[in-house]
């Protein structure tokens, strides 16, 4: 337990203790970094735990009391992390909410846990709670951090942020002993006491209440801090929604236990300079935000002069050849050292540093497989960036990839403290000390998914290998397989196509059926520059993707993908027969995604079942017409006709040889 | 019902205690004519302290031409225009920047070179009071000075959620995005009367949803008062607190927007009656 000794050597074992702790000890550290008004704000500790306090007993004087709920609704702000521990000061229990939800979701969320306040980032959000003032019975007060617009609300059950706070400081310069009284308040709090609820974003049916103990997050925490040797010097960057648990764990209870400090973005769209000017050590991103990086690093590649594109071809070759090497560790000879040297020099550094990723010392991509290949970018380029897996009822971590064990194709080995267990229809099964204690009000759901012995079902299936590492395949409920009895594994497939920058999302079909076949959603920003660049007219992003130049451009991909999957004997017989493009964005308003941004299956199979069958029935093409809903709410229709295109297969192990020809 | 009580009393701007507040601007019988070209035909109008108003009208109804005359860019050949209970001289638009007076343009004028940054920054050109040799040297009270407009100017970017495109040339930005570059830095002169010449032109309906919301900020957030010449109706009905009515020159109703929906002179000119 190295890399958390100097932080938790001590047995605090709930967050409001921890910040005491963390005050006496790191007090002058920065704790918390904002970017406000252009400037990095910073705050230590020591300020951290007094603006707890001042709000911990405002609330308390607003009448919040052990046991009652709290939504959290907004971006990243310090003040909304600040506002769970305040809660939990006072044996009250956070909710954190995803922000972009669609008021019908949000409402049940909060309805079905019954929170009495609820702390939202601004107007926008206050509006949203007002209108759902019907379904959420049990919400008395709203609390504010941007007073902007709400001065002319009435204030009668609505709060400022910094108003409360000053009340609490009013109370507290009024009584000397206040401030021992709250401590008191939690000192004979329990590890085994519920620290937050958080509401799985839920691929199928209703979102579920994850109450997770101070013992699961703390120990987790810990166990995490302790693998990847991370210390009070850390710097992370807090942009990913707080209802999600890795957020919670990285920006919140890691955090705490490492005393490390989180930096929160200036908005939304200013991450990626946001990450420039941090350059946080401790980085953790879904595969789509890799993606994407790497889409944009290739879309300006593209753009640049021949020089420069002829320099970045040759070193990132060498580094496809040797960089994962070194990292891991392994011989290789003086001269690629050099040329490796060199090109950190000329390509590497410069890239890392664009990205805002220079003094990564460990990165993690979690949340769905990552595509190997662009995997193996970041990990050539120097970076540590390493998979995990895990799951809000496991407080995060199942598996982590352990320092120069990085296998493309596994998510690394059980965590500290994990147990790890395959069941017989291949479903991975764990046992560990973050075990989630139920699902809120869902006695049902908590034993379908955790045993009275405590393992818990993961829904994917999985093989360990023989090195010990863990190996997913897809969910449990995903990997079908084809009429002729090849295998049939969706996500495999769409990850390959989606290495292409020009391809955003897919959809793969196949399941008892006679083919593989595939729905394939553009993306907007590199075949948009393409067509800039060729000069090719397009409207939207319908008009777009109909292009036939685009699909020309698509039907490549697919057949490269085809003379890949030729390849793997198991893969073989699931090449992709027909595709197309489907003529609007998926969209999580749609719910066509979840809100992290993960295809919803099911649902896009009963949405777009015409174009299914028109995937099966020969047709070669298909008007379809769909409902859409726009950001504000409104419903509306866009149709098409949409082409499909039939693609050949290549023979088992032949498709270098045609390549070639 | 639940106790988390859920109305909102929208601030007292509507026109029933119009009559309470100081007059900020008035119009007198101001006639403007180009040769023989009659753009403006004896119209009077008044605006109000911290009210939002209207100025609508078909095309070439003279919309533009009075927010020129407000602003000092024309001069009228009759009439008076009194500015904060001060009958105004003849003016020229930098005199009215001074007083207090800022817009926006019905075609996006700004630097299109210069970062979102700068150009709200050259609205603040006219509080920079320290002089030319200062401002070379820099250090010092300029750079002081400096630093104190540059904090108004965070404050806007703030407000109006343009952080992301603080440092990107205007001229790449996208036209919604232009208006609200443009929107903050008339806000950047702190005036006291905010002349906008269709902000909402060419937007689409989420970009308008954002202006909208914008301008009720300024107006609620600053008190700043404003003028708005909009074709939006929709737009124009939900934002302002009176309005004002041209057709071919001439004023033919003024009011709260309910009473001007229903006029009959106002359907006639917006449908179309023989004249």
């Amino acid at each position: 337990m190295v890399g958390s000794a100097s932080a938790s050597p001590r047995g605090e074992d709930t967050f409001p203790k921890i910040l005491m702790q963390n005050a006496k000890v790191f007090g002058s550290r920065t704790a918390v970094r904002e970017k406000d008004y252009g400037i990095w704000q910073s705050r230590t500790w020591s300020e951290v735990c007094e603006e707890i306090r001042a709000f911990s007993i405002g609330l308390k004087s607003l009448g919040l009391s052990a046991g009652d709920k709290v939504a959290i609704v907004g971006a990243n702000r310090p003040r909304l992390y600040w506002a769970m521990v305040a809660c939990q000061a006072l044996g009250a229990v956070p909710v954190p909410v995803y922000s972009d939800s669609v008021a019908e979701e949000m409402a049940y969320v909060l309805g079905h846990a019954e929170v009495k306040f609820a702390v939202v980032e601004d107007q926008e959000q206050v509006d949203k709670l007002l209108s759902m003032s019907d379904e959420v019975p049990s919400l008395t007060d709203v609390i504010y951090d941007e007073p902007r617009g709400l001065r002319d609300y009435d204030h009668t059950h609505l709060h400022d942020y910094a108003g409360l706070q000053d009340k609490g400081r009013d109370l507290l310069a009024k009584d000397a002993s206040l401030s021992d009284k709250w401590e008191e308040g939690f000192a004979g709090g329990k590890g085994s006491d519920i620290a937050v609820m958080l509401y799985t974003s839920g691929t199928t049916g209703r979102p579920k209440g994850v109450m997770l103990s101070f013992d699961n997050l703390v120990i987790s925490a810990r166990n995490g801090n302790a693998f990847d040797h991370l210390n009070e010097t850390e710097e992370v960057l807090a942009y990913l929604p707080m209802a999600w648990i890795g957020d919670h764990v990285f920006s919140l209870a890691q955090a705490f236990t490492a005393g490390y400090c989180v930096n929160c973005p200036e908005s939304m769209d200013t991450i990626d300079t946001d990450r420039l000017e941090i350059a946080p050590t401790y980085f953790f991103a879904p595969p789509r935000v890799f993606e994407n990086m790497l889409t944009q690093i290739m879309v300006r590649m593209e753009d640049a002069g021949k020089t420069k594109r002829a320099i970045f071809d040759y070193f990132m070759g060498v580094a496809r050849a040797v960089g994962e090497k070194i990292l891991n560790g392994e011989q290789v000879s003086m001269k690629d050292r050099l040329l490796y040297r060199l090109g950190d020099f000329c390509v590497y550094g410069p890239l890392k540093n664009r990205m805002g990723l220079t003094r990564m010392k460990v990165g993690y991509t979690a949340g769905e497989a990552i595509g190997p290949e662009i995997f193996q970018f970041y990990r050539s380029l120097g970076l540590n960036l390493k998979q995990l897996y895990g799951q809000t009822e496991a407080s995060v971590y199942i598996t982590l990839q352990p320092d120069g064990e990085i296998f493309g194709d596994t998510v690394g080995k059980p965590a500290p403290d994990v147990e790890l267990k395959i069941e017989e229809n291949g479903e991975v099964m764990y046992r560990s000390p973050g075990v989630f204690v139920g699902y809120f009000k869902n006695d049902e759901a908590t034993a379908k998914t955790k045993t009275p012995d405590g393992w818990v079902h993961t829904g994917d299936a999985g093989i360990i290998a023989d090195n010990g590492h863990l190996k997913i395949i897809d969910r449990a409920k995903d990997v079908g397989k084809l009429n002729s009895g090849s295998l049939f594994a969706p996500k495999y497939i769409e990850n390959k196509l989606k290495f292409f920058p020009n391809i955003k999302e897919v959809v793969a079909f196949g399941h008892e059926r006679d083919m593989a076949a595939v729905f394939i959603n553009i993306d907007l920003t590199a075949v948009g520059s393409w067509a800039e660049r060729n000069n090719v007219n397009y409207a939207s992003y319908q008009e777009l993707a109909a292009n036939p130049d685009v699909y020309a451009m698509i039907e490549s991909h697919v057949d490269q993908v085809n003379r890949d999957l030729s390849q793997e004997p198991m893969m073989a017989g699931a090449q992709i027969k027909r595709f197309l493009i489907l003529h609007k964005e998926l969209d999580a308003d749609d719910g066509e995604l979840t809100r992290t941004q993960k295809v919803r299956r099911s649902f896009i199979a009963e949405r777009y079942a015409p174009l299914i069958d028109a995937l099966y029935d020969g047709s070669t093409s298909k008007h379809v017409r769909t409902e859409v809903t726009f950001e504000d709410g409104r419903k509306g229709a866009i149709e098409a006709t949409v082409e499909i295109r039939d693609m050949n297969a290549y023979d088992a192990g032949k498709g270098i040889q045609e390549a070639a020809e | 019902m639940n106790a988390f009580v859920t109305d909102k009393t929208l601030s007292p701007a509507s026109g029933a205690d119009a009559a309470e507040r100081e007059e900020l601007l008035r119009v007198d019988n101001v006639s403007l004519s180009f040769g023989g070209v009659k753009a403006i035909t004896d119209i009077s109008f008044d605006i109000l302290k911290g009210e939002i108003r209207a100025i609508i009208g078909p095309n070439g109804a003279g919309k533009t031409s009075m927010l020129n005359v407000i602003n000092g860019f024309y001069h009228p050949q009759e009439g008076t225009i009194t500015w904060q209970g001060k009958a105004r001289r003849k003016m020229k638009p930098y005199e009215a920047a001074s007083n207090g007076i800022a817009r926006t343009f019905q075609n996006v004028a700004l630097f299109k070179g210069m970062t979102t940054l700068d150009n709200i920054m050259s609205g603040r050109s006219l509080k920079m009071h320290r002089n030319f040799f200062w401002q070379v040297l820099w250090r010092g009270p300029a750079e002081n000075e400096e630093i104190e407009h540059r904090r108004k100017v965070e404050d806007i970017i703030d407000f109006l959620e343009i952080q992301a495109i603080r440092k990107t040339p205007v001229g790449r930005l996208p036209y919604g995005l232009q208006k609200r570059v443009e929107l903050g830095r008339a806000l950047a002169m702190e005036p006291d009367l905010l002349l906008l010449d269709e902000p909402m032109a060419g937007m689409n309906l989420e970009e308008k949803e954002d202006m909208s919301r914008f301008i009720l900020d300024v107006n609620q957030e600053f008190g700043t008062t404003i003028a708005l010449i909009e074709h939006d109706m929709g737009v124009v009905m939900d934002l302002s607190d009176r309005v004002v009515v041209l057709d071919y020159g001439k004023k033919i109703a003024d009011g709260p927007p309910e009473e001007v929906q229903a006029s009959q002179a106002v359907i006639d000119a917006y449908l179309g009656v023989s004249h």
